[in-house]
């Protein structure tokens, strides 16, 4: 059972700060370090900034100056945003919050010192750590494939030039050209992302290489949304789609980067652009601090502390927390909670019960979205769903273009709750 | 990008399979968009808005009783009269013609629409629908919200709602705590139907509802 869970006494709400136990400093302000300045990590800093009005010390590191968001990257592929659409920079919250954004690597983290280590070579001290690194790629998952191949074979798995690289790639792809996808096996970051990247190549080449074949070698039985996006991909793109799954050799595929060839279940084919989506595990720093227990990092549920640290979270894909999927917006949702936690645990400001959410749209074609989403609790050891809902199969078209619309909404939303509104 | 408030266009389509009389259906649908702020029919009452009855050839500001704002109450004192002519530019978008009505609606684009919808107004609900309005109980909208638990909540809004921008999903800051209980409520109750905000609504009990209404009421 967790430490450091606060409880919450029902609607009286004044009353759940005399729980808290506010950190005792001879000197100074408490500091918090977040590392990484994605969906999980830039918004617990956010959140804590702005909620501890000044209390907090809030240092983000992220080496990127550039964020680019991995969700709408498919609509990029598509050609539907371009990438300055999905850009972000850090500029606000520095300037309006006040958060300490250092562009550095983190190397490691010494627990018992409570100090992160840089790549630049200065060292940071912590009172409380905030892990949100994202993912990492597992080494041989798919037989052939290592980052170093990565331009050959690209995995655009994380945002910014390797989805520039896969949109190139696929512009200069012959006429009547074959794309392969290697889809990943569960759990991976963005359970709808791969089929939803297969549904804009393929509005993409519907216009620009129409008898162009898209093959998809899958090692799941089944994946997210599957009824939408079969029932879409045959009415906007028929014939065009080739998915083979694990019955079909689907799960037993290797890859040649040098001949970009790919050999399924023996079988080697010839491949114009080959997309490689390897299996996933939490962003390596999460494992450089002892964290993990297999490939991920497990957390409580009601504060995403994590199991080894209570003085450390770990958000977003990274953790391993129950029933959320790894997306944007479930980082998102669970760096909130923390934030409260964190300030709660820090300035005795009050912690109010964990609770979250999520939403995935897709985008199928053009005007042509649906989405999947739930609400979440904080379960007795991992975090668990309370309800859900899904777009259903022969919705009107005007309900799915609604559909799309809401998620660019939702983008402007999410990315100002990141990074502030400027 | 079409700035249409999403919130309604989506009933139309969720709604229009509900039990709807026989010439008023559309224009019954359409008034889900209003449903939430006024009622029509018999027995209606003011509620977040005036009530709706007998409104072409209603002076504006013309229901006795109801707390207009200042902007409505000086177009009826200047003589403004319901017709369909008013109604359709003011539904519209009621902002550009009445610049600070308390009317927290964004408008309805489409003139088609509008045209249906005030053919519906001119002649009132099928007496077969009861569901013509929607009401929240007295002691619901009078609850009083805790500020910092709203702001808290808030968290679990904000990935969608942006502040100050309709585009694909209303903005929600600003709301006057009536309407804003109000949609909630009917979110909840199943008056209003859409898939997220039924899942959103539907967990909050009304207090948190309430403090939600006390925070966004506060942010512009
Ligand atoms: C194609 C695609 C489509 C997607 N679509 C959606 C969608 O529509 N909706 C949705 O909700 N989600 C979507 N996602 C998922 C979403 O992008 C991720 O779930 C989300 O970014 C996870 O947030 P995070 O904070 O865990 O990691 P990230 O956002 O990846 O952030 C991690 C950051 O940590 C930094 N970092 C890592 N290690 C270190 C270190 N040692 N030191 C310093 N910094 C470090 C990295 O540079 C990175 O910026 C999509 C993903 C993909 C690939
Ligand atoms: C996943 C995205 C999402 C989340 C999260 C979300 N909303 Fe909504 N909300 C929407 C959409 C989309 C609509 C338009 C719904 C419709 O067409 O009926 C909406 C409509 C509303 C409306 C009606 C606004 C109007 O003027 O018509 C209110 C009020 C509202 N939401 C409040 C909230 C509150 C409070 C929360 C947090 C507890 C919340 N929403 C969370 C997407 C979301
Ligand atoms: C969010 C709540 C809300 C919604 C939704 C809403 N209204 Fe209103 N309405 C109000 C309020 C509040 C007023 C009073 C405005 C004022 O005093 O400035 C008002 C005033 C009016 C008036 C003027 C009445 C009078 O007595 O002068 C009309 C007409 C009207 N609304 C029609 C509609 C129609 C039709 C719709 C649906 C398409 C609608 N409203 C949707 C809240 C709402």
């Amino acid at each position: 059972m967790t430490l450091n869970r606060r409880l919450f006494l029902g609607t009286s709400i004044a009353a759940a700060g005399g729980l808290a136990v506010p950190m005792v400093r001879a000197q100074g302000k408490p500091r918090v370090v977040v590392v990484g300045g994605g969906a999980g990590g830039a918004t617990a800093a956010r959140y804590i900034a702005k909620d501890s009005k000044g209390a907090i010390d809030v240092t983000l590191i992220e080496p990127s100056r550039t964020y680019y968001t991995c969700f709408f990257s498919n609509l990029y592929i598509g050609g539907l945003r371009d990438l300055q659409s999905i850009a972000h920079s850090y500029g606000t919250l520095a300037s309006k919050f006040g958060i300490n954004v250092v562009h550095d690597w983190v190397i490691s983290v010494d627990r018992d010192a409570k100090t992160v280590s840089l790549a630049s070579g200065g060292s940071l001290p912590y009172d409380r750590l905030i892990l949100s690194p994202g993912i990492d790629f597992i080494e041989d998952s798919v037989p052939g494939w290592s980052v170093e191949s990565q331009n050959a074979m690209p995995h655009a798995y994380k945002g910014g030039s390797q989805t520039e690289l896969l949109k190139a790639q696929i512009e200069a792809m012959p006429q009547g050209g074959t794309f392969a996808m290697i889809a990943p096996p569960n759990p991976y970051r963005c359970p709808p992302g791969p089929y939803e990247r297969v549904s804009m190549i393929a509005h993409k080449l519907k216009a620009e290489n129409p008898t162009a074949k898209i093959l998809i070698l899958d090692p799941k039985e089944a994946f997210s949304k599957q009824a939408l996006f079969v029932e879409g991909w045959q009415t906007h793109y028929p014939g065009m789609i080739e998915r083979i799954g694990p019955d079909f050799g689907g799960g037993n595929v290797s890859v040649n980067p040098e001949e970009m060839t790919v050999d399924i279940d023996g079988d080697v084919q010839k491949v114009d652009v080959c997309n490689v989506i390897p299996a996933q595990k939490a962003g390596q720093i999460a494992e450089a601090a002892g964290l993990t227990d297999g490939n991920w990092a497990p957390v409580n549920p009601t504060d995403l502390s994590s199991s080894m640290d209570e003085n450390i979270h770990v958000l977003g894909d990274a953790a391993a927390q129950g029933a959320m999927p790894k997306s944007g917006f479930a980082a998102n949702s669970q760096a909130k909670v923390c934030a409260n936690a964190v300030g709660g645990a820090l300035t005795g400001s009050t912690v109010f019960p964990a609770r979250f959410s999520n939403t995935c749209w897709s985008l199928i074609d053009t005007d042509d979205g649906v989405k999947v989403g739930a609400s979440y609790e904080a379960g007795e050891s991992e975090i668990v769903a309370i309800d859900s809902f899904i777009s259903q199969t022969n919705e009107t078209a005007e309900v799915r273009e609604e559909t799309y619309e809401e998620s660019v909404g939702w983008y402007q939303a999410i990315t100002e709750d990141m990074f502030g509104k400027a | 990008m079409p700035s249409r408030p999403i919130y309604l266009t989506l009933l139309t389509g969720t709604l229009l399979a509900g039990p709807v009389g026989a010439q008023g259906g559309d224009g019954q649908a359409l008034y889900r968009e209003c449903i939430a702020c006024h009622q029509i029919g018999p027995d209606s009452e003011n509620s977040v808005g005036p009530h709706l009855n007998d409104l072409i050839g209603r002076l504006a500001a013309g229901v006795e009783g109801y707390p207009y704002s200042k902007a409505m109450s000086a177009a009826g004192a200047a003589g403004m009269v319901w017709t369909k002519d008013t109604l359709d530019a003011f539904l519209t978008n009621p902002m550009d013609m009445l610049p600070h009505t308390s009317m927290g609606y964004r408008g309805m684009p489409d003139p088609q629409d509008r045209a249906t919808l005030i053919a519906f107004l001119a002649t009132g609900p099928d007496d077969a629908t009861a569901e013509a309005t929607f009401n929240v109980a007295p002691e619901i909208l009078a609850l009083q919200g805790d500020l910092a638990y709203g702001e808290y909540l808030s968290g679990d809004c904000t990935a969608c709602h942006a502040r100050g921008t309709d585009d694909g999903i209303p903005s929600i800051s600003g709301l006057s705590r009536d309407a804003f209980v109000t949609l909630m409520q009917a979110y909840k109750q199943g008056a209003v139907t859409h898939p997220v905000m039924t899942m959103m609504a539907g967990r909050l009990s009304n207090e948190e509802i309430a403090a939600l209404a006390a925070y966004f009421e506060s942010v512009d």
